[in-house]
């Protein structure tokens, strides 16, 4: 089983070729180029350096959202163009879970943290159960005194990664009643590696879609739908 | 090398620069094999023009089923193709780039050369679908909700932008008048209707001229002015004729640019003339056309409405002529929103 994995839903372009429990290739950047720019020489790098026949793909994971509308756009066009051009089938993958996946194992509560505007972060909180990752509070959109309000009431020592982290850490320190801590460098921002563990895991379970009816999950509607629906009220 | 040369081109052309996904398959740069077009029109009517989001989120649940179609319907398969085309600009950003994504996708996947394409250089290569003696040089008119360009159209993928408006495009202020006049979202071909039924000498509205160039166009004193003369209307309490304020209206913006189109076409000795883009369907502008044209003795030509709106088979043909050239485009290909024509 050889699954490619793509994760360009916030400021990092990640992608990775995943094969029978190991990650074969994986690129990371997190740099100022727009992800069009970026995502495909980035694959096509990796096809070159590991002499990849792209027809022995059997499935892409994307990092499905939430996320930048744009940045999860550009993902799930080039999922749907490979989709489409090979013949294989998209496994949606959770953009939070994928993130919260980075801190494998971990015995802390795991947060990630990914920066949505307007005072709210898509988010979710997770644990680590006999090596497999458990929800406790599904991805979603917050405000972030909610969720350190959430956290508190679980009252268990949390740990924090994703983009989000800068822009709310402060905030988070001055409302937080547990024990804290932020993931470092090395595991703190999207990775399509765990974009493609995760994803190798729902299609086990049967999770795949064509890559046709592939579209994101943004979590959020666009202004110009949210303020028609404030008028109609 | 012979054979190959002798080979027929098959372009696979996708665009989705504003609000239609759209993907057509294009034989030698003049014949369509399939032209799929998927419009939004109903969903942002509501809103009362194009919501870029949405129009976004709508591009990238129809793309594979609309590129899927294409190919289907000209029956051909992703092999038999020679080249993928893609608008790459001018449009808006988050539209173009499920297009310009997807269509990098494909290319990376099958190892077809890529063409990134102009929106403005399909709309005007649309005159070569029907036309097929057209060839440059000739003058094109393109004119749309988001574009007015007077265009030298040199040779083949060489252009000379001779004027193009200040402020609205054409299609800008048909909509905006419409809207004023209450007859909704897309207004151009509300007011063309609406117009054959009312009298285009009934109000005079003004034929705005910019100072220090006679080719280029300035659409926004007009709108302005059709504005006012509504509210004075209702101050007065008087009754508006709408036919006749959409006939006085459409009538001054045909005006202006038959008076500038014509003009160059004179200076710079073109035999040839065409009209491109969604406005270039109205038909008293077509009629306008076709009669100065006809007194000059020129040539004129114009696409039928279906490659008048936005359309993959336009994007196919000015692809074709690009792949000729030997435009190649690589998997950085990013989408450039204000394109400017004949830039790379």
């Amino acid at each position: 089983m050889r699954l490619l994995a793509l994760d360009s839903s916030g400021l990092v372009a990640s992608v990775a070729i995943i094969e029978d429990g190991m990650t074969v290739a994986e690129y990371t950047t997190n740099y100022k180029k727009t992800h069009s720019q970026t995502l495909l020489p980035m694959l096509d790098e990796i096809k070159r350096m590991t002499e990849l026949d792209l027809t022995t793909i059997d499935a892409i994971a994307v990092a499905a959202g939430p996320g930048s509308f744009t940045g999860l756009r550009i993902g799930s066009a080039t999922a749907k163009g490979l989709g489409l051009a090979l013949d294989i089938p998209i496994i949606p993958v959770p953009t939070v879970d994928a993130l919260a996946y980075n801190l494998y194992g971990s015995n802390q509560l795991i947060c990630p943290l990914m920066d949505a505007r307007r005072n709210q972060v898509y988010t979710g909180l997770y644990t680590f159960e006999a090596g497999a990752l458990q929800i406790v509070e599904k991805q979603c959109a917050m405000d972030i005194t909610a969720l350190a309000q959430r956290i508190n009431e679980i009252g268990r020592e949390v740990i924090f990664l994703g983009d989000g982290v800068p822009v709310y850490a402060e905030t988070l320190s001055a409302l937080l009643k547990v024990a804290y801590s932020f993931a470092p460098a090395s595991c703190n921002r999207q990775r399509a590696a765990c974009v493609g563990v995760l994803g190798a895991e729902l299609l086990a379970r049967g999770v795949s879609e064509t890559a046709s009816a592939h579209a994101p999950e943004y979590l959020r509607l666009s202004q110009a739908e949210r303020e028609k629906n404030i008028k109609k009220l | 090398m012979e054979e190959t040369a002798k080979q027929d081109v098959l372009i696979l052309a996708i665009e989705s620069s504003c609000d239609e996904t759209a993907a057509s398959v294009v034989k030698n740069g003049r014949e369509v094999l399939s032209n799929i077009i998927s419009s939004q029109i109903d969903i942002h009517a509501v809103y009362g023009g194009v919501v870029p989001e949405i129009a976004s989120r709508k591009h990238i649940e129809r793309i594979n089923q609309v590129i899927e179609e294409a190919l289907r319907e000209a029956k051909v398969t992703l092999n038999d193709i020679t080249a993928i085309a893609v608008t790459y600009g001018p449009g808006l950003v988050g539209a173009l780039l499920v297009g310009v994504s997807a269509a990098k996708a494909i290319s990376f996947a099958t190892g077809k050369p890529l063409v990134g394409v102009h929106h403005i250089e399909g709309h005007i290569s649309a005159n070569f679908i029907e036309n097929k003696e057209l060839e440059p040089p000739f003058a094109c008119l393109v004119v749309s909700g988001g574009h007015t360009h007077l265009v030298s159209v040199k040779d083949y993928g060489v252009y000379e932008i001779l004027g193009r408006t200040r402020d609205d495009a054409a299609g800008e202020a048909f909509d905006k008048v419409a809207r004023a006049l209450g007859l909704g979202y897309p207004g151009g071909p509300k007011i063309d209707r609406l117009s054959r039924e009312g009298n285009p000498e009934a109000v005079q509205f003004p034929r705005a001229k910019v100072g220090d160039s006679q080719y280029d166009f300035s659409f926004s004193g007009l709108k302005s002015a059709v504005l006012n003369y509504l509210n004075s209307c209702e101050m007065k309490g008087m009754e508006i004729n709408r036919a006749d304020v959409a006939a006085s209206f459409q009538r001054a913006v045909i005006d202006v640019l038959v008076e500038h189109a014509l003009t160059a076409v004179d200076e710079y000795g073109f035999d040839k003339f065409a009209i491109a883009g969604g406005v270039a369907s109205n038909s008293s502008l077509r009629s306008a056309f076709e009669r100065e044209c006809a007194q000059r003795k020129l040539a004129f030509y114009h696409p039928s409405p279906v490659f008048c709106t936005d359309n993959a088979a336009m994007i196919g043909a000015a692809g074709y002529y690009e792949y000729i050239r030997g435009t190649r485009s690589g998997y950085d290909l990013n989408a450039v929103p204000n394109l400017k024509l004949g830039e790379r």
